[in-house]
């Protein structure tokens, strides 16, 4: 019988060690190693060359651009992504669950298609455009889309849209609707209901979703791309980091992995504030 | 009346929940809604609250028509099944969150919750949360919570529900006593008979949407006016072929329900049924289970099984014995109403001279009553 014991325990151990050791390998070779090679490369030239690379006129408008989309980005999604889990979790109606699947839609389709579908509803041939010149000639005002950063904004949020909602469904869906009930019930009012006793529950949960949307806001490339197509103006990092890239110069490219690396440093930084908020959410 | 409720219905969807219910409740009296699942008790007491809306019919409380008041208005305290505790806050929060929304100065907040810890013994929970309460110290949470704002009328949908059985009987005479101290109406719903008759002072039998029968527990137990009451209240058998017994004719009935103390099985050499023991057919003993503080005995009585207790004080039995078995009533019903018959061989004696619990609590010749 001991025998026996030992001998699955030294089965399990071995599972156990070529696992980790695969995962462990896996990630290193495939994720960690390209970005720290992104690094290196990036001080190939040294400090001096690297940090004249970030002060460029054209790195900085991109920069701009890239904190622009994100901000306005995970603010509006923010906002729809509690409206919208909201209402699939609190009320039942018809449609719910396409609402529900809708929602996932960025998830699916490519951004490039993303972006395209923008072009197609407000570009020169678009269906939205009689509206927006209609728009412009009312308040003399000249709101461009297509091309311009109020398209960079949009594909952004498209691309982001599911994030907050995603994370927020399923702790809602266990909460229930009873503590709601019960606060309404003793006269409390919908905003009250909403800080005193929904937001504690979904604090994390609605951290955490914003956190991912910032990430990904920050790395868009496809469907921006597709919707913004000048150098300097309506560039956004990514956009940049390619446009780089593909001038071919050792120097361009030696300057493309250098703004390459701001991006991958704001990554880790994201991932170290989601972290200490994972831990603190687990602590409570 | 102090809560009145007047043709009152209700659907969800094609689901009719409430049929022309009408009933009173007085003042100060504790009432228990009663039925089986999907009897639409709970459909009742939220409406009550005002967390659900009738389809026609009125709704009053202290004689005032509450249709259109909003459920905070209406001066209820409302306990959920699950209690729904806010459960990030502490348990003084809790119960104090009826009183801020009023806006009611702080001292006296401070005040009334610690007035309410006292009087549910939590006097040193204040400061924990609901996940690191017991099962019945947040039923005491929640009502506590409940009673904070001083209601009129106190609402409780399952208040035992979410507790272990263990505890339950104890919480039972513990809130039965703090209601009387408190001395608030409430109505709280239920499906286990053994807790309405227990808690309650009034009984509202439910089923189907429908009211069913409204009186005391004895005159539900003892009186059953349909049915369904008939058959929900107590332990039945039902017995289609009741004239197949001694002392019971047929009639124009569609069947009878016997309860298990309606029924005396005793050996053939017992002394103290020896006079009447003309009223008794045999009975065969088909099986013996052991209650705890009974035997419940199945017997084979004219093809007919029926149920009884017996006391473990009494001579033992087994399976197979033949038994005397006497009825002395059953209720007969048909589709509209419950009659109570009695074993007319049985009024032919004298029992005006007899102990009639005699019959019920015989103890088989060891003891004379």
């Amino acid at each position: 019988m001991a025998k026996n014991r030992k001998g699955s325990e030294k089965k399990v151990d071995i599972t156990k060690i070529v696992l980790i050791a695969l995962s462990v390998l896996f990630v290193f070779l495939m994720l960690v190693m390209p970005l720290i090679s992104v690094i290196v490369n990036s001080l190939r030239e040294g400090f001096k060359f690297y940090f004249q690379s970030l002060g460029t006129s054209y790195v900085l408008s991109a920069l701009g651009v890239t904190v622009i989309a994100t901000v306005i980005a995970v603010i509006v999604n923010t906002f729809f992504g509690l409206v919208a889990s909201w209402a699939i979790t609190k009320f039942s109606f018809k449609g719910k669950q396409v609402l529900a699947t809708l929602i996932d839609i960025p998830f699916s389709i490519s951004p490039v298609v993303a972006g395209l579908s923008y072009v197609m509803t407000f570009g020169r041939l678009g269906w939205a455009r009689p509206l927006i010149n209609a728009i412009n000639n009312t308040f003399g005002t000249d709101i461009q889309i297509v091309f311009a950063i109020p398209g960079v904004v949009l594909a952004t949020i498209f691309v982001t849209f599911p994030f907050v909602s995603r994370e927020l469904i399923p702790v809602l869906n266990v909460e229930g609707t009873d503590e709601e009930e019960a606060a309404a019930l003793m006269g409390a009012k919908g905003f009250t209901i909403f800080r005193k006793i929904t937001f504690p529950h979904i604090k994390w949960a609605l951290v955490y979703g914003v956190i991912l949307c910032t990430a990904r806001a920050l790395g868009e490339f496809g469907a921006v791309n597709a919707l913004s197509k000048t150098r300097g103006e309506t560039f956004t990092l990514p956009l940049e980091i390619d446009a780089l890239y593909l001038a071919g110069s050792a120097d361009s490219i030696v300057s493309s992995f250098a703004v390459s690396s701001l991006l991958v440093i704001i990554a880790i930084v994201v991932l170290i504030i989601r972290n200490i908020f994972e831990h603190n959410a687990k602590k409570e | 009346m102090y809560v009145e409720l007047k043709n009152i219905n209700k659907n969800y969807g094609n689901f009719q929940a409430s049929t022309d219910v009408n009933l009173g409740i007085e003042k100060g009296s504790l009432v228990a809604l009663l039925g089986p699942s999907g009897s639409g008790k709970t459909t009742i007491l939220r409406m009550i609250a005002g967390l659900e809306t009738p389809d026609s019919g009125d709704i009053l409380i202290d004689g005032v028509r509450v249709n259109d008041v909003a459920p905070s208005e209406r001066g209820i305290g409302f306990m959920f099944q699950n209690y729904a505790l806010f459960r990030y806050m502490t348990v003084y929060d809790n119960i104090a969150f009826g009183l801020k929304l009023r806006k009611e100065d702080p001292k006296k907040i401070k005040e009334r919750v610690e007035e309410l810890l006292e009087l549910t013994s939590l006097k040193d929970f204040g400061k924990r949360y609901p996940n690191q309460l017991s099962g019945g110290q947040r039923q005491r949470v929640a009502f506590a919570r409940a009673l904070a704002p001083n209601p009129s009328l106190l609402l409780l949908d399952e208040p035992f529900a979410a507790i272990d059985a263990k505890v339950r009987q104890e919480l039972r005479s513990w809130l039965r006593e703090i209601i009387y101290k408190v001395g608030i109406t409430s109505i709280f719903v239920t499906h286990d008979q053994d807790e309405a008759v227990e808690v309650a002072d009034q009984i509202i039998v439910t089923n189907k949407g429908r009211v069913e029968q409204t009186g005391t527990p004895r005159e539900i137990y003892k009186d059953p006016h349909t049915p369904f009451v008939s058959q929900f209240i107590g332990q039945s058998t039902i017995v289609e072929e009741y004239y197949k017994m001694k002392g019971f004719q047929k009639g124009p009935y569609k069947g009878a329900i016997i309860r298990p103390e309606f029924i005396e099985a005793f050996k053939s050499d017992n002394k103290v049924f020896e006079d009447v023991i003309g009223c008794s057919e045999e009975g065969t003993i088909t099986d013996i289970l052991f209650r705890g503080n009974s035997l419940l005995l199945k017997l084979d009585v004219n093809g007919v099984t029926l149920t009884t207790h017996r006391s473990l004080e009494r001579r033992s039995v087994k399976i197979g014995e033949k038994m005397r078995v006497i009825i002395y009533r059953l209720y007969a019903f048909d589709d509209e109403k419950a009659y109570l018959l009695e074993n007319e061989e049985l009024l032919k004696y004298d029992v005006k001279n007899r102990h009639l619990e005699a019959y019920l609590y015989s103890s088989d010749g060891y003891f004379v009553v």
